[in-house]
């Protein structure tokens, strides 16, 4: 297919719609709201649902029964919207049934801004909802990845029965560039043994996320927490810029991921030797990759547009081995590639201090 | 002259009830629903395509009584999923079973939504003026003075508000196809309450238009009054705030 | 008279006495053993007052009742007395 000026917002939901989307639901809120505008056009055209919904509330519920039945269905929203999502999103993980949902986030907290921002990792990445799960988060940063994470989301939704988050802030939503869309698929056959579809002649089917006895609902714990362990063994994805021989190691994912770019990239140029590690998993982490990095580097910079929620992560990936230090935006303020240099260099002097202190490396 | 004469069983458990013990306290009304409900799929012959959603409430545990597939909504959310359900999976019954904290309380916009979309699901609203399954606080259908945990010296409308009417509620939103409003204390009573939870299916099944029944239903034990009085209490106390019959009926 | 028959099923039966309230014939009375914390309801009828109406099963919340009822026949041209 060839490559055309996409709007991210707009991408996602055609790339949704090329991958068999059933079922749209979602209720109008900024920086996300061409993505509702365009279900409500494409949806009917094709004879599939869309519904505005009262509230994100409702949104998410109507995922929930729409998912129950075994379609294909979605939701999408920020910040606000999602935290309304929270009870919905631990029901639907609860009854482990798939469903994609994307958050485009702003800034926070409260009623915030319309301004782009990352400061929904901690509610998305750490659970989403009361209870012990983690779905699966992915974090695009250009337009395209936000195509192939989207037809990603709903095979992964689908394999583990789990929930898949579409974690990208406005900038992505808004921002328009060359991209390509995967093809129309055909309708398909789809009919899980757990959906409900009126018993028939089969025995009667539930789907509750209630179990009174505690020793039920600790078994059915265990298999979410099985399950977890097996999607955090397979499907971490993380892309490279500059690591192999890298000092310095820049984390950021999204948009900051995307504009750390650019400063490693002049951070090179000045003889600095930095690389960056954007995650496009935010859950399961690469904390293996970290680790890892943490043998060959010596510091780690996090970059992030909120007051530092992944830089919780880092730092347990790298144990103490050695520093990780914070450059963070908050309140919708997206930081400029100056910036994040002004910090690389910092750190880098920091660590040339260090050097002359000790009088030579470990 | 006393002849034998044939016998014929004239009343029995409904196919689409399960055969197990309830765990509904004794006399409390939740049980004849079911059994009306499980009588009109069967005579209907919708218990292989219906799709039961259970509340939060007493009747969560719905799943166990019927024999149909079944999920368990949020509190007050059964309207939005039976929404997404039944959106997707048109020629299926969906049905959702609903008390008055769940409908009235939480779920207020959600019902009020689904009529306005005329969702073509059919609703049972159990009507008790009371949280049962929390243990008896004030429900927005609770009466005027009405002691609850809650409301431990009588509801004071000036402090909490007076009981709503759902069914004048709903009335009034053009997307709802039936409304009506019925009571479960006696038996000519509970034939009637049959015949409007029959036409709320029927309903669905011509692709009328959301269709709902409040019944209004007793709960003794948080009533704190043995089960026959508080059927007594139902037609004393509950009939003149919420009087029978159909609110809407628009068949189109 | 119509002849009737109950038959109550006494694990389901929580003794709520709805029925024995509702009965006309009032041949339904809560017995005086015990079954699982509940004291059922039974019929007794020994004058066979039963008319197979049904009320009872209708009020009864746990289904626990089934109603048989003796039916004369019909006759041509007549209805049964």
């Amino acid at each position: 297919m060839a490559r055309q000026l996409l709007k991210g917002n707009e991408a996602i939901a055609e790339a949704a719609i090329r991958v068999g989307l059933d079922a749209y639901f979602g209720y109008p809120i900024t920086p996300q709201t061409e993505l509702l505008e365009y279900m409500a056009r494409r949806m009917p055209e094709l004879g599939r649902v869309f519904v505005q919904a009262e509230s994100e509330v409702a949104a998410i519920n109507m995922v929930y029964g729409a998912a129950c039945a075994g379609k294909r269905a979605m939701t999408s929203s920020s910040s606000p919207g999602i935290s309304l999502m929270q009870e919905g999103l631990s029901y639907i993980a609860g009854s482990e049934v798939p469903a994609v949902i994307v958050d485009v986030m702003r800034g926070g907290p409260g009623l915030g801004n319309i301004a782009p921002s990352q400061s929904d990792y901690f509610q998305m990445v750490k659970m989403a909802g009361h209870g012990d799960f983690r779905p699966i988060v992915l974090a695009p940063a250009t337009v395209q990845e936000a195509i192939d994470l989207t037809v990603l989301a709903f095979d992964l939704a689908e394999q583990y029965r789990t929930i898949v988050t579409l974690l990208l802030d406005g900038n992505l939503g808004q921002l328009m560039e060359p991209a390509e869309l995967p093809p129309m698929r055909s309708p398909r056959r789809y009919s899980p043994e757990w959906a409900l579809s009126g018993a028939g002649d089969r025995p009667k089917r539930l789907i509750s996320s209630l179990q009174l006895q505690p020793e039920a609902l600790e078994t059915a714990n265990q298999h979410i927490q099985a399950k977890i362990a097996t999607i955090a063994a397979r499907e971490v994805r993380a892309s490279d810029y500059m690591l192999d021989d890298a000092d310095l190691v820049v984390i950021g994912f999204g948009s900051a991921g995307r504009i750390a770019q650019s400063a490693v990239k002049t951070a090179r140029q000045q003889g600095i030797s930095a690389g960056l590690l954007r995650p496009l998993t935010l859950f399961p982490f690469p904390e293996w990759r970290i680790s890892q990095l943490a043998g060959q580097a010596r510091a780690f910079l996090v970059v992030e547009m909120n007051a530092g929620q992944m830089f919780d992560d880092v730092r347990l990936a790298v144990a103490g081995h050695m520093p990780v230090r914070f450059y963070g935006r908050t309140g919708g303020m997206v930081p400029l590639p100056d910036e994040i240099l002004e910090a690389i260099v910092r750190l880098d002097r920091e660590l040339v201090h260090i050097d002359s202190m000790k009088g030579d490396r470990q | 002259m006393i002849t034998q004469l044939p016998e014929q069983l004239v009343y029995q458990r409904p196919r689409s009830l399960s055969d197990v013990s309830t765990h509904y306290c004794p006399g409390c009304t939740h049980g004849i629903a079911h059994r009306l409900i499980a009588e009109v799929l069967d005579e209907l012959g919708i218990r292989e395509r219906t799709i039961g959603i259970a509340p939060v409430g007493c009747a969560v545990f719905a799943y166990n009584y019927f024999d149909c597939d079944f999920a368990v909504a949020a509190h007050g959310r059964a309207p939005a999923m039976a929404t997404g359900l039944k959106r997707v999976l048109p020629d299926k019954i969906v049905f959702t079973y609903q008390g008055d904290g769940d409908l009235a309380a939480i779920g207020l916009a959600e019902i009020l939504h689904a009529a306005a979309r005329s969702e073509h699901i059919s609703v049972i609203f159990i009507n008790n003026a009371i949280y049962g399954m929390t243990g008896g606080q004030m429900a927005p259908t609770s009466l005027a003075d009405m002691k609850t945990t809650s409301s431990p010296t009588g509801r004071d409308v000036h402090l909490a508000g007076y009981p709503i009417k759902v069914c004048e509620l709903l009335a009034q939103i053009d997307g709802a196809a039936y409304v009506a409003r019925r009571s479960l204390h006696n038996p000519t009573e509970i034939r009637r309450a049959k015949k409007a939870i029959r036409q709320v299916f029927v309903n669905q099944v011509d692709g009328v238009g959301f269709s709902l029944v409040e019944l209004l239903s007793s709960c003794p034990t948080n009533w704190d009054m043995p089960p026959v009085e508080a059927l007594r209490w139902i037609e004393e106390e509950m009939l003149p705030v919420y009087p029978l019959g159909e609110f809407k009926n628009a068949i189109r | 008279m119509v002849q009737g028959r109950i038959v109550i099923d006494s694990e389901r039966c929580k003794g709520c006495e709805l029925c024995t309230s509702i009965c006309p014939q009032n041949v339904i009375r809560i017995s005086s053993a015990f079954n699982k914390g509940y004291q059922p309801a039974e019929l007794v009828d020994p004058l066979g007052a039963c008319t197979g109406c049904a009320v009872c099963a209708i009020i009864c919340p746990d289904t626990a009742i089934t109603v048989y009822r003796q039916v004369r026949p019909r006759t041509a041209g007549l209805h049964a007395v």
